[in-house]
């Protein structure tokens, strides 16, 4: 999933030239009386070190010197900045109106060319909501029930635009395989066996739109030893929007994000996969304790469900253990705070890991499926998920086990900022 | 087998009103675990003696002297609770009222409730044993509530709650704010819908008084059943349950249930934090609704994290409901652990999945605190009620377990799983051995 990231990063420095100016007094040091840094044992006594937006030293405090007229806060435990893998929020607003609603649009059944980043609302409630439990970064955009909905967006939740927040503007390509697949009333695919026809008709029209743009390039009709080959190249296709970033998917630029819960139907995603040699992550996956050997063997991650998304429709065989039958069979996974159409209008990716680590996941595992992990299946982690020098200043505090009820996020940190400090 | 289940259905209606049916003729004593009574301070090697259904004592293990022919369980490192009680849930695919108009409190949701609904074993998994199951909010009036212990049985009747003249107990529930709007017949703006709830509330204080007045049998107006279940409201026999979550509908239900004279548990109440001085000075208490996020209708846009806390502060009583499938049963005790995190004191997080429910419901005398006398409803927990590790490992209805995560058909309603969440016969025996 790393290549095609170049442009990412080129996108990347932009924003954070951008957001120089007002960080620049976010001279800061996290210290924490245990620091989860992701990148080896937890630290007693740790200090975090962020200038200029990127963390500069890691270590104990005895150890690690806090230069002059750094701000310093403290806090019991310190973890990296936590991140959401799968939401819709900033699209899908706090009101559930149809004015602020734009996460799915039903006029056909596939529209890859829809980019979350054109609908992305950065000051949306529900943004600042998730951020101030700690989630710094979110992989949002089109939802779960159309085929192909679109492209997602990955941010921070800072708030201050997505211009700025981006921190990959298109990362993967939003897809429904299942009963969820079906078209909005009665429009086609009215069948499993419709779905995956039009989803490989669709990656077969993206394959020959790929060979014409190679035509295209070579100036040939490809083949050199041909008679003709001198004769002037065909022309390009005329760009289409919906193919264009199809042919990334089968260029394994970007995975594509299947959202897909019963076994029959991964089975059906993994089929399509090999079918086209693309890349997926599996999204939601509420039974992927019955496949995981399947699972295993695609080597693709799963960015699982909310283990308390209500167990209903496709999701009624759905466990509070999914996530420990996944780390006991190390398939890398991801937590998310998914997609709900009435209340909660957004769920806390915090309290889903929480109530995994308290179903047979270990508290490692749990915290890295907010984190490392995530940034990982995500491809993000040369920047986000660890507390490491290099990456950027991103931290959540807590005054006590971040996982408990009880416990409160007490700051939040992103780039070197402040942005929360409310404890809740 | 037809005689037996007719036979069943008549026998709980007669025994309920005395000591609760069951067929735990031993006594039974539970040694070494922590107890939070609820009343009272919490004891940390603690004992529970129940018989017949009932709590015989309970207190420091040392205190308490145990019957000789008692069964006695180490339940050393557990923590015993109260049976949690849901004061709003909709468990049972129940229904209520239907389209054909807002108002309707004949219908009863005791005819609607599927006890083999898979709502019923999860609502035991997370430790609940007495619900408050009510018909939905898209109405003013969606028909009379009935309050259920979740005893294993295979009909409605083996689970009622019938009071000492064999009432069904049981609320009548309303609602307000958007979800009762509609085309008519149903109210178009909020001062419709006040207006059509006064009017039949006028409607029945006359039945009432005519009933009452009317010289012989024969000149008695006949029988209405909505008028006269609203009449059991009017004279605060039936509690109303009202759904209400914005700031001036909570006012609304106050202004009338002080007109008309019912009592009101007000429930959600979503911006209950912003009137919370005025719903103290009602006395009505709050069932409230704990949910991870404001927002999903424009009502709860303003919900907060805060409210019970908010409440109690002002002096307010406070409970948490499921609303399950909003908040799914086997979560319940997390509604506590949330709103302690956002200030809710220990005591009164507690006793909102407990006592204070059970004050709501009428039912205080007998449940939702371990207190001898009282019912022998209890949890036993892998450890502190608030605490997210904190697992059921037992539930218990009247001295009879009716949940228990050892065994594997209840662990797999637990943690949920492949065909967990099918409906099943509470009784299966009919279902074992061979099949021929």
């Amino acid at each position: 999933m790393t290549p095609g990231f170049t442009t990412l990063k080129i996108g990347l420095f932009f924003g954070l030239s951008a957001f120089l100016p007002c960080a620049a007094s976010a001279q800061i040091a996290v210290k924490g009386r245990v620091v989860h840094t992701l990148a080896g044992e937890p630290i007693e006594n740790g200090v975090v070190v962020v200038r200029e937006g990127k963390i500069t030293a890691v270590g104990k405090s005895s150890e690690v010197l806090i230069p002059e007229g750094f701000r310093v806060l403290e806090a019991a435990v310190v973890t990296p900045g936590l991140i959401d893998a799968h939401s819709v929020v900033g699209l899908s607003g706090i009101y559930n109106q149809s004015h602020d609603q734009d996460q799915l649009d039903h006029t056909s059944a596939m529209q890859p060319e829809l980019r979350g980043l054109d609908a992305y609302n950065a000051r949306e409630e529900l943004v600042a909501w998730i951020r101030s439990f700690g989630v710094t970064t979110v992989h949002t955009g089109p939802a779960p029930g159309a085929l192909i909905s679109g492209q997602t967006v990955i941010v921070k939740t800072s708030g201050r635009g997505v211009d700025v927040d981006a921190v990959v503007e298109s990362a993967m390509i939003a897809c429904t395989i299942g009963d969820q697949a079906r078209g909005a009333d009665g429009k086609t695919p009215g069948t499993r066996s419709k779905v995956i026809a039009l989803l490989r008709a669709e990656l077969l029209k993206a394959g020959e739109y790929r060979r014409k743009q190679e035509k295209a390039r070579d100036g040939s009709g490809g083949d050199p030893d041909e008679e003709n080959a001198e004769k002037k190249a065909p022309e390009p296709p005329p760009r289409d929007l919906g193919l264009e970033p199809l042919v990334r998917v089968l260029d394994k630029e970007m995975p594509l994000l299947v959202t897909v819960h019963r076994a029959h139907d991964i089975l059906s995603a993994l089929r399509v996969a090999e079918e086209f040699d693309i890349n997926l992550v599996l999204d939601g996956v509420a039974e992927a304790h019955l496949v995981l050997d399947r699972i295993k063997a695609s080597g693709f991650p799963v960015i699982l469900h909310p283990p308390m998304a209500r167990t209903r429709g496709v999701l009624e065989n759905s466990s509070f253990e999914t996530a420990a039958r996944l780390a006991e069979s190390d398939i890398p996974f991801a937590f998310q705070s998914g997609f709900e159409g009435y209340v909660p209008k957004t769920r806390v990716v915090l309290f889903e890991a929480a109530l995994a680590a308290a179903n047979g996941l270990a508290f490692d595992r749990a915290l890295s499926g907010i984190t490392l992990s995530a940034a990982r299946i995500l491809g993000i982690e040369d920047r986000v998920g660890s507390l490491e020098p290099g990456k950027d200043g991103d931290l959540a505090l807590f005054d006590g086990d971040p996982f408990e009820y009880t416990t409160h996020c007490t700051g939040v940190v992103i780039e070197g900022v402040v942005v929360s400090q409310t404890p809740r | 087998m037809k005689k037996s289940i007719a036979a069943a259905l008549l026998l709980p209606l007669l025994l309920l009103a005395a000591p609760p049916a069951t067929s735990q003729e031993k006594p039974m004593a539970f040694e070494g675990a922590h107890i939070i009574p609820i009343a009272g301070a919490e004891i940390d090697d603690g004992c529970l003696v129940i018989h017949q259904g009932r709590i015989l004592a309970v207190g420091p293990r040392a205190s308490i002297s145990i019957p000789r022919d008692a069964e006695r369980r180490d339940v050393r490192g557990k923590v015993l609770f109260p049976g949690l009680i849901c004061t709003h849930s909709h468990v049972g695919q129940v229904s209520g009222a239907d389209r054909s108009s807002p108002i309707q409190p004949d219908a009863r949701a005791l005819d609607a409730i599927n006890v083999r609904h898979e709502g019923f074993t999860r609502a035991r998994a997370g430790g609940l044993t007495t619900v408050n199951i009510m018909p939905g909010s898209g109405h003013l009036m969606s028909g009379q509530t009935v309050y259920l212990k979740l005893r294993r049985g295979n009909t409605i009747d083996e689970l009622l709650l019938p009071d000492e003249s064999g009432w069904i107990r049981g609320g009548m529930k309303m609602a307000n704010g958007t979800n009762p709007q509609g085309s008519p017949p149903f109210p178009g703006t909020r001062a419709k819908a006040a207006s059509l709830v006064r009017e039949v509330y006028v409607k029945a204080q006359e039945y009432r008084r005519k009933r009452a007045d009317a010289e012989s049998e024969d000149k008695k107006p006949s029988r209405d059943l909505g008028l006269e279940a609203l009449g059991e409201v009017l004279d605060g026999k039936r509690v109303v349950h009202h759904h209400t979550h914005r700031h001036d509908d909570i006012l609304t239900v106050l202004r009338l249930a002080e007109e008309f004279g019912f009592r009101v548990v007000l429930h959600h109440v979503s911006e209950g934090w912003k009137v919370a001085d005025e719903i103290a000075r009602s006395g009505a208490p709050c069932s409230i609704i704990v949910l991870d996020s404001p927002g999903g209708k424009l009502e709860a846009a303003d919900l907060r994290l805060e409210t019970g806390a908010i409440l109690e502060k002002a002096g307010v009583l406070v409970a948490f409901h499921t609303d399950d499938f909003i908040t799914d049963s086997r979560l319940f005790m997390r509604s506590a652990g949330l709103a302690a995190r956002a200030g809710m004191s220990r005591q009164a997080a507690l006793a909102g999945l407990t006592l204070s429910g059970a004050k709501m419901l009428d039912l205080e005398e007998r449940i939702g605190s371990l207190e001898e006398g009282k019912d022998a409803d209890f949890v036993i927990l892998s450890g502190d009620p608030l605490s997210v590790y904190t697992h059921v490992l037992e539930t218990w209805v009247e001295g009879e377990k009716v949940f228990d995560r050892s065994d594997p058909e209840d662990r797999l309603v637990a943690t949920g799983g492949y065909g967990a969440s099918h409906d099943r016969d509470e009784d299966s025996s009919c279902c074992t051995g061979d099949v021929r």
